[in-house]
């Protein structure tokens, strides 16, 4: 695969995060168009209404055979890997792409989680805890958590309480996680805690990636009301060993900010393939549904209203691909781009969804049709990774100084 | 996918931009700068520098006078243009019927009308909309009857941008009165100066005189003058409506308008600190320029599609709609940050008053400029037609 190359940027006009780039090349490559036509066809055969709803229903809440197949048959798992560790040398484009094509079936892999979040951070890191674990997500053997929100700290990555306090070689681990998406599957936890400081200070903060079976990890495991599965985390006098460390100790920040970032996006990105599927169900049931002798899409109310749905996931479009090329800049521009992006893609998934269900009328607000399922993820989206306020609060800090 | 401009595209960059800061006339930055009207000449003092360098048409083909520019470099000259606030060229020539001309016209006609669009010699205007054909353009009755080697034109035409200064019409006019609406009409080239061709002002909300009825009274028209076909002038009109879209997104101009809102709204107090630190304005700025980027980023997409070989589509409606709208919200704004002088009514220096007008600079035009944008949900199209179109011809219902 060729690899996008995506430089600094120069200084083109004015001061401005916004203002420093231009594309004038959107398009993908053949090995980017083949990924897409690949999954999308697997997804296709594997993950109907039905299937996905046998999964969830299922004791573990998932199939494992489908993070297998991703893994081996299709080599998915590695397109966004260094050809070094084994995948296919892509990067944030092949996030992206891959993530709107799992939204498109509102998939429940771990993909955000492991390859997003937990391969974000191994390579950013690099060594060798990057080199021995990076080949096991992409074989499909590694499934990793992001144990980093906590109850008190809403969408701030500093507002930590969990403690890792030093202990000999290793670690000491308390405290407890919220809402840890794909925990109950997990084989590996990325853990944010204190080494030192407190509150919401910048210093103190690390980041660990530990083994999810260490002794004094203590799980109540439920399902989310998007169909995954995730856990509240207790650490009890949690040991972990020194090398559990990603980056320097007191440091994490910044490279917890990077990662989430990075799957800030690709949940936009994937809220693209959920809203692009909102859109065209809806537009499929207004011209099936008869009311008044005559199918609901011919009223120009309804029609305007589904204008306004795909104005709406065009923009998450552009805001996504622009997010996505912008993710290497210097962490300033990156933060106002990708926090830009989620303000967009949130109103968006709001505003399509409810739109999506309105016009579908009673039925839409059943569980038998998959157009409220879709809805649901969207919803989740919505505030996953910080709301549109959140977002746009944190754009104005960046970019709007008195 | 890509981010950045090659090193050719940046020595681009610096030579227009270099021109624009040693050809930019001081007289209309001035004008500008104090919030007048302009006049004909202001328009027209940039339109002949311009023409004179052979950039006055970037996106002609360069057999008619264009620059061969890139889509990138075009994309450049309009950020340029835009960042060192020049004033418009008019579109009505540029943009509009010399396409037209290029497109569907004879070798003659082209040779007679191209040089003066380029030029600016000919000032256009557009004959389209009727007191009874608006948003329903093709029920209009302007009625053209042959007569020999000449059309007999009779009827009324409105909204006619700046036809007081007009040399030249492009008129759509119904030469057969049994066809379906669509099918009788054609597209007609008319000198405003020929007999029976009358001009009316419309002044508009904010005072100025933009607007006109135009009104025709047994005009004889060569038929020389006609474009393409007899009956097949919507074929015409549909074109130029899709080229008037295009750009229609005014992203360049939009950010400029931005900034200018941010640099008020960190002169202007609020209390004791600068507006832009209340949270409330701060947010509906935040909020404008992600909008202004999600329109930025949509408008480079489709020129990418463009540039791949897909012309511009209905797509472009999506366009118009969220440009015009982001416009609005500009002016919207300017307006709201100004306080309390918004209200003195400015109607520029009258002969010999050269006192200062009440109020900073950047307000004497906020409420004026917020009426008149009024208008760029209406024209072109309105946003509600132009959900019509991309209902029917993109979601197919």
């Amino acid at each position: 695969m060729r690899n996008v190359d995506i430089k600094m940027l120069k200084q083109v006009q004015h001061d401005g995060p916004l203002d420093r780039i231009i594309i004038m090349d959107f398009s993908y490559t053949e090995t980017q168009d083949m990924i897409r036509e690949t999954l999308s066809r697997f997804l296709a055969d594997t993950y109907d209404f039905d299937s996905r709803n046998k999964m969830i229903a299922s004791g573990s809440g998932r199939d494992a055979g489908i993070w297998k197949a991703l893994a081996q048959d299709l080599g998915m798992l590695g397109a966004s890997f260094s050809e070094a560790h084994g995948g296919l040398g892509g990067g944030h484009l092949e996030n992206a792409l891959i993530m709107e094509e799992l939204g498109k079936v509102i998939a429940i892999e771990p993909y955000l989680q492991t390859v997003v979040l937990g391969g974000g951070a191994l390579k950013a890191v690099g060594g060798a805890i990057a080199d021995a674990v990076i080949p096991e997500i992409i074989g499909g053997n590694v499934i990793i958590a992001f144990a980093y929100a906590e109850p008190q700290g809403r969408y701030n990555l500093a507002n930590i309480r969990t403690t890792a306090k030093k202990d000999g070689a290793g670690y000491v681990l308390n405290g407890h996680k919220g809402v840890v998406y794909a925990a109950p599957w997990a084989t590996h936890l990325l853990v944010t805690a204190r080494t030192g400081g407190s509150g919401s200070e910048a210093n103190g903060v690390s980041l660990f990636l530990i083994d999810a079976n260490t002794a004094g990890i203590v799980r109540r495991d439920y399902p989310t009301v998007d169909g995954f599965q995730a856990s509240e985390v207790y650490f009890e006098n949690v040991a972990i060993p020194g090398d559990a460390l990603l980056g320097d100790e007191g440091a994490g920040l910044p490279l917890i900010e990077r990662i989430v970032d990075e799957a800030t996006v690709s949940v936009c990105a994937e809220a693209c393939g959920v809203t692009a599927k909102l859109h065209s169900g809806t537009l499929e049931y207004a011209r099936q549904r008869n009311q008044f002798g005559q199918p609901i899409s011919r009223f120009q109310v309804l029609q305007h209203r589904m204008v306004d749905m795909f104005m709406e996931v065009e923009q998450s479009k552009s805001m996504t691909t622009m997010a996505t090329l912008k993710l290497d800049l210097p962490a300033a521009e990156r933060m106002a781009a990708v926090s830009a992006c989620k303000a967009k893609v949130s109103r968006a998934a709001k505003f399509v969804g409810q739109s999506a269900i309105q016009t579908h009328g009673g039925i839409g607000i059943t569980q038998e049709l998959a157009i409220g399922h879709f809805f649901k993820r969207a919803t989740m989206i919505e505030s996953q990774f910080g709301s549109a306020d959140h977002h746009y609060a944190r754009f104005e800090r960046l970019t709007l100084a008195d | 996918m890509q981010l950045e401009f090659s090193p050719e595209e940046i020595a681009f960059q610096q030579e227009v931009r270099t021109f624009i800061a040693e050809n930019y006339p001081e007289n209309l930055r001035s004008v500008q700068d104090e919030g007048h009207d302009l006049s004909k000449e202001d328009f027209l003092s940039w339109h002949r520098i311009l023409a004179k360098k052979g950039w006055i048409a970037p996106a002609w083909p360069v057999e008619y006078g264009g620059t061969g520019w890139t889509a990138t470099q075009r994309f450049i000259w309009s950020e340029e243009l835009a960042a060192a606030d020049c004033v418009g060229t008019m579109p009505f020539g540029l943009s509009m019927v010399g396409p037209v001309i290029y497109t569907f016209g004879t070798p003659e006609q082209k040779a007679q009308f191209l040089p003066g669009i380029l030029s600016g010699d000919d000032w256009w205007c557009q004959g389209y909309s009727e007191p009874g054909a608006g948003s329903d353009l093709a029920s209009l009755r302007t009625k053209a009857v042959r007569d020999g080697d000449h059309y007999v034109v009779n009827g009324q035409k409105t909204w006619t941008t700046m036809a007081q200064y007009a040399d030249w019409g492009f008129f759509l006019v119904r030469t057969d009165s049994d066809a379906k609406a669509q099918e009788g009409i054609s597209f007609l080239l008319i000198n405003m100066k020929t007999p029976g061709v009358t001009v009316r002002p419309i002044i508009t909300l904010g005072g100025e005189h933009e607007v006109n009825e135009v009104w025709l009274e047994d005009v004889r028209v060569p038929v020389a003058n006609r474009i393409y076909e007899e009956n097949k002038g919507w074929t015409c009109a549909k074109f130029l409506l899709a080229h008037e879209r295009t750009g229609i997104a005014a992203v360049a101009r939009s950010k400029r308008g931005v900034e200018k809102i941010k640099s008020i709204a960190r002169t202007e107090q609020d209390g004791d600190r600068p507006l832009i630190a209340n949270p409330f304005f701060k947010r509906k700025i935040s909020e404008l320029e992600i909008d202004l980027t999600a329109l930025e980023f949509t408008e480079l997409r489709s020129l990418a599609g463009e540039a791949a070989g897909k012309g511009p589509g209905p797509e472009s409606s999506l366009l118009k709609i969220k440009g015009s709208e982001i416009q609005q919200r500009i002016t919207e704004l300017a307006l709201e940050a100004v306080g309390h002088y918004g209200a003195p009514y400015f109607r520029g220096f009258g002969e010999g008053d050269n006192e200062h007008p009440i109020g900073p600079d950047y307000a004497h035009r906020a409420a004026p400029t917020y009426f008149n944008t009024r208008k760029t949900t209406i024209y072109g199209g309105s946003n509600e037609i132009q959900r019509n179109i991309i209902a029917k011809m993109v979601l197919g219902i």
